[in-house]
């Protein structure tokens, strides 16, 4: 009985230290919740931990856009009265980040814009309050591309994001400011949106697991709209077993976005350990063709040869839209941007320009002054293609593909239980490298606006590094509500290739 | 020379639902400058609409009271337009799929039934209000009414005067009231039109040029505003000119009209699908149940009123030319009144009250009308004294019974006390006593309306009478 005792108190010593001592830049939220559980760090402790990493390195990732000390403190505080009655769950007390795109009761909302520089929602998003219920501290705001419209969060008002694996590259965007803070230990996980890859490319460029969910699953209450039939919240994290952790928070049927589904799924985690064995992977030869860096390429044809060694069925297959879903996505994207957007006119909150003498003026010189370049491409863009005249040529015939895309993966789920390719065409590049050049940009979300366009999920996670060390990302697309088989096959690689974590940033 | 009119009219109506379109807010009339709005409503960042069943339910049964078809499947559209009043700088509304399609209205003019065909029945959100305050550099906006539920209806372009465009708006908001789906208050702006007239030389098959004339919100508006629209136009033709495409604006109280823009400066929408909500589906089953549930029309009781409760035609149509009316009607009947007794109140006394203080409220219910009838019947009070009451019933909504009461109207059947009032008046009326007692038989009548007016109309008649004779018998 005693030597029982003795071993439990050394096994939680050696997990204390590992909590106080160790990088926790490694910590997962499955570990945090058991030593919070066990009493081995409490709330607080943990979520001063992370300020003290936050005022660290942060200088070096600007991963923040705000922080909510105060507020987070008082947050941890409940969480751990709650687990000192022996109360709580898997979240409570687990300290996370949220894409400034999301709105927070009280606390600025700035989708990195000028536009909404001062903007305060005076309510909090549906999956924000999910995770407060659940118990989770929310530790401050991530930077993001402005209004999520980019992939390198360098379209930020505010500011650049840098990549923690290499602070001369981009971290990815638009949810760059949450999967750098994650992948370089600043949030046990982050809260993203996907709109055409927000999500998946950063978490494929800084090394983390990102997941686009099903369209639906996740309520849009409280995220600023981008293009509404595209955008998905979903978690940033370190694991694919904490991904699945968060959904569980996150998902569920809302009543207020009728978009929103009950998918029926009671728990994301259940069955994530079974394992490959005749599972039937398909691979698109198009996403291993063109423009697809060697290093990427090579990561991916391991990853595939292991998961053959895992005993899953891989096999090449086509999807031969591929090529047309860039188009149709910056169509349809900007199209809804345009008019989501509009509200932001300077005559009810935000930004307004001090320059005007009507209201034809005041419109301009607001929407001229408060948007930056991108946002305005993008307007501009989606007017046109849905101006009387260009609709048929341009809107009309995305939405015609956007059913071509939909039916080709329906006709892919009936053969494959997944599909695998990488997430993106190169690994993260040098900040200004790109920012000349907007297509170019754009091509780099080639192999992740189909799932968009197709309200499918899709995971990204880490699949090694290249021959530069940075990090190289895969990504399992399923079938509507299929997340559980997604987690299952990223959850098999993972335990064969645990995942590596970004170096330590130099404070 | 001579044109033919051809009028089309699209009609804006409030629904009656409690709550707005997408969102909880009151749809309550007035209330303090934004004070019925949220979040939702006024658009904030993040939010997002979501559909208020009853708006659609509202929205078929008016297709349905319309005879139009209702559609199993249709969808929410954005119309992209920007101006302060309307804070998403869209308006979600329905373009090629609305709720209804294809029915029709049968309106009476000139004796006959003609028949106006609806092209569509859409469901749509209203915008706020500008305010210009005086004191206050530039312009405030107002939006409780933004996002209060409204629909569309379109007709034909089946009018061919005036008379019969004022004649369908108001069989429209007949039928709507009669629906139940909206109450149509002019005064509070939730019934507007808009006028689309255009003319052609007699005979002629090819539409002539239209023009829009916007937001009438009365009938008289609407007929003088295509009254005047027709002399313009027909002075353009004559003149040789041509009509231009154009949305006009009317000035009601200068009684003209003004170019607000052209075909080519008309705005381009942008409508595209709304991504925020879900298509609408509704099933045959669903729409039966709505068919089902649609109270009884103004034809119909009309119908009821003639053969089951036997008042005359002309007492029927005037009572359901208001579903206010029509809805007293039935409540007095039902309580035990005569039916032709509440008609005669109604169309007299009720009818006249209403138009005195232009309202369409009635502040009491029917079977407080079959009370005070009942108190006639009884001999409690006098005829006339009734018609005072009821003066002060529909004043104060107070019962008859209180009325008369604290007012101490109750008729005055006391022998001694109306001997003694008899008696004044026969000492103080010589002349006419003189006149009766040489066989004059009608000078009673003055007597007894000097009886009537001493006690202010209190005073029970026959006993009246009898006193009087009796009294003068004596004299003889
Ligand atoms: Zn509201």
């Amino acid at each position: 009985m005693r030597r029982i005792k003795k071993r439990v108190l050394l096994e939680s010593q050696k997990l204390l230290s590992k909590v106080n001592f160790l990088n926790i830049g490694k910590l997962t939220i499955k570990e945090a919740a058991d030593a919070l559980q066990n009493k081995e760090i409490s709330v607080i402790e943990l979520t001063e931990k992370f300020f003290d990493r936050i005022d660290n390195i942060d200088d070096k990732i600007n991963a923040y856009v705000s922080i909510c000390r105060k507020q987070a403190l008082a947050d941890a505080a409940e969480a751990q009265a709650l687990i000192n009655e022996g109360g709580g769950g898997i979240m409570t007390g687990i300290p996370m980040a949220v894409k400034d795109n999301i709105c927070t009761e009280t606390i600025e909302t700035t989708c990195a814009s000028k536009m909404l520089g001062n903007f305060k929602p005076p309510y909090t998003a549906t999956a924000i309050e999910k995770l407060r219920n659940d118990g989770a501290v929310l530790l401050g705001k991530a930077n993001l591309d402005e209004f999520a419209m980019g992939s390198s969060t360098e379209n930020s008002y505010i500011k650049n994001t840098r990549n923690p694996w290499d602070v001369n590259r981009v971290p990815g965007g638009s949810s760059g400011g949450s999967a750098a803070a994650v992948a370089s230990g600043q949030a046990l996980f982050a809260l993203g949106s996907d709109t055409g890859g927000s999500i998946r490319q950063p978490a494929a460029f800084c090394g983390i697991v990102g997941l686009k969910p099903t369209y639906g699953t996740v309520s849009r209450y409280g995220l600023v709209a981008f293009a509404s039939s595209l955008d998905q919240i979903g978690p940033l994290t370190k694991t694919v077993e904490d991904s699945a952790i968060v959904l569980n928070s996150i998902s569920g049927k809302d009543p207020k976005d009728a978009t929103s589904i009950d998918s029926g799924i009671a728990d994301y985690t259940e069955g994530i350990k079974r394992g490959v064995k005749g599972m039937k992977i398909g691979i698109p030869r198009q996403y291993l063709s063109g423009e697809i860096a060697v290093g990427v390429r090579n990561k991916i044809e391991a990853a595939i040869d292991s998961y053959e060694k895992m005993g899953a069925v891989c096999e090449e297959t086509s999807l031969d839209l591929a090529d047309y879903a860039i188009a149709a996505y910056y169509i349809i994207s900007s199209a809804e941007a345009s008019s989501n957007l509009a509200r932001y006119d300077g005559v009810k909150y935000g930004f307004r320009s001090s320059n005007y003498k009507n209201l034809l003026d005041l419109y301009k010189n607001t929407r001229s002054e408060g948007f930056g370049a991108e946002v305005k491409r993008r307007i501009m863009l989606g007017t046109y293609v849905l101006s009387s005249g260009y609709y048929d040529a341009y809107y009309k015939k995305a939405l015609q593909i956007r059913t071509l895309i939909k039916n080709e993966f329906d006709g892919l789920f009936k053969k494959y239980n997944c599909i695998l390719g990488p997430t993106t065409p190169t690994t993260a590049y040098k900040i200004g490298e790109k920012t000349d050049n907007p297509l170019e940009m754009y091509l780099g979300d080639v192999f992740t606006v189909s799932v968009n366009i197709a309200g499918i999920p899709a995971i990204s996670i880490p699949c090694g590094n290249d021959e530069s060390g940075l990090p190289v990302g895969m990504q399992l697309i399923g079938s509507a509500f299929s997340e559980k088989t997604l987690f299952q096959a990223a959850y098999a690689y993972e335990r064969e290739h645990p995942f590596a974590i970004a170096p330590e940033v130099q404070a | 020379m001579n044109y033919e009119v051809v009028i089309g009219l699209e009609i804006h109506v409030e629904l009656a639902t409690k709550s707005k379109i997408f969102c909880g807010c009151t749809t309550k009339f007035g209330g303090e400058i934004n004070t019925h709005c949220c979040p939702i409503c006024t658009s904030m960042p993040g939010t997002l609409p979501v559909m208020n069943e009853r708006v659609v339910e509202f929205a078929a049964k008016a297709g349905l009271a319309m005879n139009c078809e209702i559609a199993n499947f249709s969808k929410m559209d954005r119309k992209n337009y920007f101006y302060p009043d309307l804070p998403k700088a869209y308006q979600i509304s329905q373009f090629d799929l609305p709720i209804c399609k294809g029915g029709y209205v049968d309106i009476e003019i000139e004796g006959k039934t003609k028949r106006i065909g609806i092209t569509r029945i859409h469901m749509e959100e209203d915008a706020g209000k500008l305010l210009h305050d005086q004191w206050e550099k530039g312009s405030l906006v107002d939006y409780n009414r933004c996002g209060v539920p409204l629909i569309e209806i379109v007709s034909e372009p089946d009018m061919r005067s005036p008379e019969e465009a004022r004649a369908y708006a108001e069989k429209v908001r007949l039928i709507l009231q009669y629906t139940g789906v909206s109450d149509c208050k002019m005064q509070e702006g939730s019934l507007r039109a808009d006028v689309n007239l255009s003319l052609r030389p007699i005979g002629q098959k090819k539409f002539g040029t239209r023009t829009e004339m916007k937001n009438l919100n009365s009938f008289r508006a609407i007929l003088r505003a295509a009254e005047s629209e027709i002399q313009r136009q027909s002075r353009v033709l004559d003149e040789g000119g041509v009509i231009t495409q154009e949305t006009r604006r009317w000035d009601d109280d200068e009684g003209k009209s003004y170019a607000m823009r052209n075909k080519e400066e008309a705005h381009d929408y942008r409508y595209f699908p709304e991504p925020d909500l879900v298509p609408i589906e509704l099933t045959d089953e669903t729409i039966n149940k709505y068919r089902e549930s649609l109270p009884e029309l103004s034809h119909e009781r009309v119908k009821r009123y003639i053969h089951k409760l036997g008042i005359p035609e002309y007492d029927a149509s005037l009572i359901t030319a208001s579903v206010k009316t029509a809805d007293f009607f039935d409540d007095t009947v039902n309580s035990g009144a005569d039916p032709k007794t509440a008609s005669n109140w109604i169309m007299g006394n009720l009818m006249r009250l209403m138009k005195e203080v232009n309202t369409e409220d009635i502040p009491f219910g029917g079977e407080m009308l079959h009370e005070l009838i009942g108190l006639i019947e009884k001999g409690a009070i006098s005829n006339n004294i009734a018609k005072t009451v009821f003066a002060e019933m529909f004043r104060t909504g107070k019962t008859p019974l209180e009325i008369v009461k604290e007012k101490g109207l109750e008729v005055v059947s006391d022998a001694g006390e109306l001997g003694q009032i008899v008696d004044k008046i026969i000492s103080a009326n010589s002349k006419s006593v003189e006149d009766y007692l040489g066989g004059k038989q009608k000078a009673i009548g003055f007597l007894m309306g000097q009886v009537m007016k001493e006690t202010k109309g209190k005073a029970n008649p026959p006993m009246v009478n009898k006193l009087l004779r009796d009294k003068l018998e004596l004299l003889k």
